[in-house]
């Protein structure tokens, strides 16, 4: 059970990080909504994961992107910063002792618990992200409406992958 | 010690938050070359402007006189250059006329005040009716470029409607093909360095680089630089087309203009007002 969750989170990482890099690094209407999928692969890690190898798979994640898209360090820490909102969300939300479920995806979560989650991470990556790009607070409007209107694209995209790898079974 | 460690361990998440993001931040500012110049500008930036101040202001102490004299001769020399210019070679009858027939002469005037952030900007000039300033002269910049034209008279003073008028409206012609325009400013767009060529006939074609000189039926003589295209052949709903050129002229800088008298103006106005409108 225990190799078959890291094959299956290395399958997962792979193929996410292929899509971003060489699908939607090209994509974005207007230079203002860029989808950022392959966070998804952080969202969906085990519940049973220690804070400390989190952090690290989350800046090694961020640090890879980095290295594809020239912005050292950008997508790192916003990638920490999504841990950090993902390990506070789940520990308010969810009682600790009592998740036996495997990981927080969809199928095993439900709608209604699974989008708030994703929002909430999806927001403080984006947030973080695009205000280290910009890094001034003088174009803060053009810096929101780019922020916004990303975190709709990616939250999307999102939800169309869990839906369509949904196991009705599970639930 | 231990209730320390205990604490720090209990919120671990927040701890290793922190440092991560540090390190991650770090490497933003230290790798990037764009982050890395807007940490250090903005810390340059405030010593750099206080000295340039201080610089500005010592090179004026001294530099107003150099200016006067400079600029007078400026304008010596430009009434020579455009008296070599303007002979009339097409005439069939000769007269013995020593001097060259010059129908421009130049004035220097210095700027008193200026405006370029209002909707309609007016200029004031040191030179008025005295120095022989007429309602309607052109007014052009040291360099190259047009200013205005002459708006107000009193016996020391005058006052330029500038380009960054909405009223005002300069006959211009493309270079190559003396294809006729006008230029005006404003019109959506408030940059000081940008302006519109409109009503150019639909068949003419504008491409991006092409000059825009005066034409020299207004009061401007012909030939003086205006802009470059930079979008052209912006199509408006009548029949004319329109272009978008950046101006030569920096209106927020300028200290000296040059005034153009026109030898022929009351003339021609007389001649012209004898045809009457509708006829």
């Amino acid at each position: 059970m225990n190799s078959r969750i890291i094959i299956v989170n290395i399958i997962r990482w792979c193929i996410l990080l292929f899509v971003q890099i060489f699908l939607l690094k090209n994509m974005g209407f207007y230079d203002l909504s860029t989808p950022f999928i392959y966070i998804l692969f952080l969202l969906l890690l085990p519940f049973g994961i220690p804070n400390i190898l989190l952090y690290l798979l989350a800046f090694g994640t961020g640090l890879t992107l980095d290295a594809f898209y020239d912005t050292m360090g950008v997508h790192a820490t916003a990638c920490v910063v999504l841990a950090f909102v993902r390990i506070s969300f789940i520990s308010i939300s969810l009682n600790r002792d009592a998740i036996d479920d495997p990981e927080p995806s969809l199928s095993y979560m439900g709608f209604q618990w699974f989008s708030l989650y994703a929002f909430l991470c999806v927001i403080a990556h984006h947030l973080v992200l695009f205000f280290l790009e910009t890094f001034r607070l003088s174009e803060i409007g053009y810096t929101l409406m780019r922020c916004g209107l990303s975190c709709i694209f990616t939250l999307l995209i999102i939800l169309l992958v869990e839906f369509i790898f949904y196991k009705r079974t599970s639930r | 010690m231990r209730n320390l460690w205990i604490f720090v361990s209990r919120y671990n998440a927040f701890f290793l938050f922190i440092i991560f993001s540090l390190i991650g931040i770090y490497l933003t500012v230290k790798n990037n070359a764009y982050q890395r110049s807007v940490t250090l500008n903005s810390s340059n930036e405030v010593i750099g402007t206080a000295y340039e101040r201080l610089n500005i202001f010592k090179r004026y102490l001294n530099l107003g006189m150099v200016n006067d004299s400079l600029a007078a001769e400026n304008a010596k020399l430009k009434s020579q250059l455009l008296a070599l210019n303007t002979i009339d070679t097409a005439k069939d009858v000769k007269v013995i006329d020593t001097l060259t027939d010059q129908q421009y002469t130049y004035l220097a005037a210095k700027v008193v005040k200026n405006s370029v952030t209002l909707r309609n900007n007016i200029m004031t000039i040191n030179k008025g009716s005295l120095d022989g300033i007429r309602n309607g002269m052109a007014v052009i910049a040291p360099q190259r470029g047009v200013v205005g034209l002459i708006r107000d008279v009193s016996e020391h003073l005058a006052t330029i409607q500038s380009l960054l008028h909405k009223d005002t409206r300069i006959s211009v012609s493309l270079k190559k093909n003396h294809a006729l325009g006008s230029l005006v400013w404003g019109d959506g767009n408030f940059d000081i360095r940008k302006a519109f060529i409109k009503e150019v006939p639909n068949h003419i074609k504008m491409y991006v680089g092409d000059s825009v000189v005066t034409s020299g039926y207004g009061s401007f003589p012909a030939g003086i630089f205006v802009g470059k295209i930079i979008k052209p052949n912006v199509a408006t709903n009548d029949n004319f087309l329109s272009g978008e050129l950046n101006l030569v002229t920096d209106f927020s800088t300028l200290q000296y203009v040059y005034v153009i008298k026109d030898k022929k103006a009351e003339e021609q106005k007389a001649l012209e007002s004898l045809v009457k409108p509708n006829e």
